[in-house]
């Protein structure tokens, strides 16, 4: 068998039971399909994100399916609702106990930019404490919004220099 | 009975003044006869339930310039409301009694009147902020506070450390912010600006510069 696949090239008459690959993309395809989200469920947002959970839209199909209420155990962040002032510190906190490497998704309009939200008590945007990855539209935005921002995520981590960095300490941006 | 309790109220205290209302009876008070006319009113007119808690700031220019209103609400009378209102004495540092001491429910109002006007509640057993955080040095809801925000620090200072962020104004160009239900595309639907002729660059067409919205 021969298949197109560049990351996986494999030939059952030449390599027998030994599949030859990059370490990148080995470490790419681990860490893509089993993105475990630590749902930072601020507002509204955190039902879609609930939705996106559930049999309808399952996530599960995209190995994110395993919501960590510990940041300890989480890979990717996803910020769902209003980030208020008083609240961000938390955010940052807990995106520091997760462990690396660790993406961020700021689902919907308040966790992108502050949304509807311009006001003394709001954050314009997660982004001025924590590095986000994705950003979704949307107030809130529909399931397949968010599952698109995480397919987008995953096409990102694919294409990340992973085993040259694996060694390096991981220096908090 | 609905009618008589307000005609009883002001049997027993004169002092209590009659306060144009659209709705519900409404009085004003001494601020200092708070604890009296409610405890009264919740024993004797069947007042029971305290629904809220609130001010009014009617401006730095304005003395008295705090009122603390009272709502109560009787449940063996639905439907019968009344409305005290107490002008507080002191404009620089307000003062109101508390009346946790009447109904329990009435410490997180105070709390958030606190919060937001800057109103002590004496005899409060535990007045904190409760909506902005410990050590937030302004009242939001006084007029003399813009709507974007002062500039401060976070709550942690390690987190402020850490990120370089500040409590910044909101940028307000070009608000109120709507968006666009039904829209099927969901980037359009996004939460945008009424009016877009003006923006942080381009000052509004009526206004001769934006306001500042820093000290």
């Amino acid at each position: 068998m021969v298949t197109a696949n560049t990351d996986f090239g494999y030939n059952s008459k030449v390599e027998g039971s030994v599949v030859v690959s990059r370490a990148d993309a080995i470490i790419n395809w681990i860490r893509t399909n089993s993105m475990w989200p630590m749902p930072m469920g601020l507002a509204c947002c955190a039902i879609e994100l609930m939705a996106v959970g559930s049999a309808r839209f399952d996530i599960a199909r995209f190995g994110a399916e395993v919501m960590r209420f510990s940041p300890r155990q989480a890979d990717c962040m996803i910020v769902a609702g209003s980030v208020t002032y008083k609240m961000a510190p938390q955010v940052r906190r807990i995106y520091d106990q997760m462990a690396a490497p660790k993406w961020v998704i700021a689902m919907g309009a308040c966790a992108s930019s502050g949304g509807m939200y311009r006001s003394y008590a709001h954050m314009q945007g997660v982004d001025r404490i924590i590095p986000v990855d994705v950003y979704v539209s949307g107030c809130p935005p529909r399931p397949e919004a968010l599952l698109d921002a995480l397919m987008k995520l995953q096409s990102k981590v694919r294409g990340e220099a992973a085993g040259a960095k694996l060694f390096e300490p991981v220096l908090h941006p | 009975m609905p009618v008589d309790a307000p005609i009883a109220l002001k049997e027993k205290f004169p002092q209590a003044a009659e306060r144009p209302s659209l709705d519900h009876p409404a009085f004003n008070v001494p601020v200092a006869d708070v604890p009296a006319v409610l405890s009264y009113l919740r024993e004797q007119s069947a007042f029971d339930l305290l629904v809220d808690i609130t001010a009014i700031d009617q401006g730095e220019a304005t003395s008295p310039r705090f009122t603390v209103v009272y709502h109560l609400l009787s449940t063996t009378r639905p439907g019968s409301y009344i409305r005290i209102a107490a002008d507080c004495a002191n404009d620089a540092a307000p003062e109101a009694p508390s009346v946790v001491p009447l109904w329990a429910g009435a410490n997180w109002h105070e709390r958030e009147c606190y919060d937001m006007f800057g109103i002590t509640f004496t005899g409060h057993p535990d007045l904190r902020r409760i909506l902005m955080w410990d050590g937030y040095p302004y009242h939001p809801l006084r007029k003399e506070f813009p709507l974007a925000g002062i500039e401060t620090d976070l709550p942690m200072a390690d987190i402020a450390e850490e990120t370089g962020t500040k409590v910044i104004p909101a940028p307000m160009s070009g608000g109120p912010f709507v968006a666009s239900p039904g829209e099927i595309n969901l980037t359009e639907a996004e939460p945008r600006a009424k009016d877009e002729t003006w923006s942080d660059r381009r000052p509004k067409p009526d206004q001769p510069t934006l306001r500042q919205v820093k000290e």
